[in-house]
């Protein structure tokens, strides 16, 4: 190779090999800022600021919810198959809530544990299937969560 | 093999042979958009969880592949243009800025709309996937941007090259931050190391679309390659044979 | 042919996903086919007045 184009090569390679190294870096540095939510084992852990707004994500536990007859006022469990933290919400759920589902609530947690939420966002997994098949699944293994795929778990681990 | 890509890094071969190609890969193009659209919007059946609106998923997940496909090419073709000076490389890096631009907003676009529904919110600040897309368009617009406003011509080819090079830390980042990150998108859904988590009638439709995607950026490619490669050229004979019509390229 | 349009009440969602899609992507064919005559003009004004 002509001297000029490989040494304009090797820099190349060097500056992708530095620019890289510098991204893992800063990636690293910054993950926990970049993480979106906290799991209900982490604010039980204490890791969640308190008496300040954060999101917690988790699925929420079967039957543990609860709507109030005269207002939009609703309660319910959210969990990550190891800790468990109650959410309250006065405001109109997304479309896609619902038992078993995987949510991010934002807003504070209360002197009692309680976490006052003033936005919840529905989050799907990554699976998409047509009803009869999600119902066939479902007669299959009853009750409980659908653990058939391990994604749906918010869990921090890398799941997908 | 060396020999066929010198001869097609000659503009005037690369002129003739992409003319020669265009029609077919826009006939290819155009079928595999109407097929995988009667696809994604007749034949796959609905989600169980989302119903209709995740039909959305066929123009969303091929655009942000796109947006992302292209972006590498783009970088790959800048670092070949920095080391060889091949002309055709150059001119290949500047054409797929602004297709790539166009498929990461209809990425965001769509996948704001694909989000309220779903999610319920247009936007999430706070999630990685969501920010590195947008920071994948920032990129683009500042290589067309940089490219623009540099006057030396060759000098503002080499500092997009080197920004593209630089900006492509990006992208392990978009694909990675559903995995290591916990964000309120979802994990990737068709990926080469597992089975997808999608029914066969509903992934169908989506390589379809994504082939037709990926065809249409070619073509674009191709056109205006062949545009920048024209005007570049213009004193030269073989352009001349071409605006005059005669004889051959 | 409405249930087709209205999506299970997911249409406008829908249809505006797609329907910008459909914009952006033909914007992206179009403006280079404009940027080809233009230059064929260009090129071929250039050459009458070299020819002059």
């Amino acid at each position: 190779m002509h001297p000029a184009r490989a040494r304009r090569l090797k820099l190349v390679v060097i500056m992708l090999i530095g620019v890289f190294i510098a991204g893992g870096f800063a990636f690293l540095a910054f993950k926990e800022n970049l993480m979106l939510y906290f799991t209900p084992s982490e604010v039980a852990a204490g890791k969640a600021p308190t008496g300040q707004r954060f999101n917690i994500g988790g699925m929420v536990v079967d039957g543990s919810v609860i709507k109030s007859s005269q207002s939009v006022d609703v309660q319910f469990d959210v969990t990550d198959y190891d800790k468990t933290i109650r959410i309250k919400f006065a405001d109109i759920l997304p479309d896609l809530f619902r038992e078993g589902q995987a949510i991010i609530a934002k807003g504070k947690l209360n002197t009692e544990g309680v976490f006052i939420a003033d936005e919840v966002l529905a989050k799907h997994d990554e699976t998409y299937m047509p009803k009869e098949v999600a119902d066939s699944l479902k007669h299959k293994n009853k009750p409980g969560y659908d653990k058939t795929k391990p994604s749906p778990s918010p869990s921090p681990s890398p799941s997908p | 093999m060396y020999r066929w890509f010198h001869q097609l890094g000659s503009p005037p071969t690369f002129y003739k042979w992409s003319g020669q190609w265009l029609p077919w890969l826009t006939f290819v193009c155009i079928t595999l958009f109407v097929v995988g659209l009667y696809g994604g919007l007749v034949y796959a059946p609905a989600d169980y969880l989302q119903k209709d609106s995740f039909r959305i998923i066929y123009v969303h997940v091929p655009a942000a592949w796109m947006s992302m496909f292209v972006y590498v090419v783009m970088a790959f073709s800048g670092a070949i243009a920095l080391i060889w000076h091949i002309k055709l490389s150059e001119i290949m890096m500047l054409s797929s800025a602004s297709i790539g631009a166009s498929f990461t907003f209809i990425a965001l676009i769509t996948g704001s709309i694909w989000g309220k529904p779903t999610w319920g919110t247009w936007w999430e600040w706070g999630d990685a996937r969501l920010l590195s897309e947008l920071l994948l368009l920032f990129l683009y617009i500042g290589i067309i941007g940089l490219y623009s406003a540099i006057e030396d011509k060759r000098k503002a080819a080499e500092a997009v090259s080197i920004l593209a090079l630089v900006g492509i830390v990006n992208i392990p980042i978009i694909h990675y931050s559903v995995i290591f990150l916990n964000t309120l998108h979802q994990g990737p859904t068709v990926s080469k190391f597992d089975s997808p988590s999608i029914e066969t009638s509903m992934l169908i439709p989506l390589l379809i679309m994504a082939l037709a995607f990926k065809l249409f950026y070619i073509i674009v490619l191709l056109m205006r390659s062949r545009n920048e490669l024209l005007w570049r050229e213009r004193r030269s004979q073989w352009v001349r044979n071409i605006i005059k019509g005669t004889g051959n390229v | 042919m409405y249930e087709f349009l209205h999506m299970g009440g997911y249409g406008g969602y829908i249809w505006s996903a797609y329907g910008i899609t459909a914009i952006v992507l033909t914007l992206s064919i179009v403006l280079p086919i404009i940027q080809s005559r233009k230059n064929h003009k260009r090129i071929e004004h250039m050459l009458e007045q070299e020819q002059d």
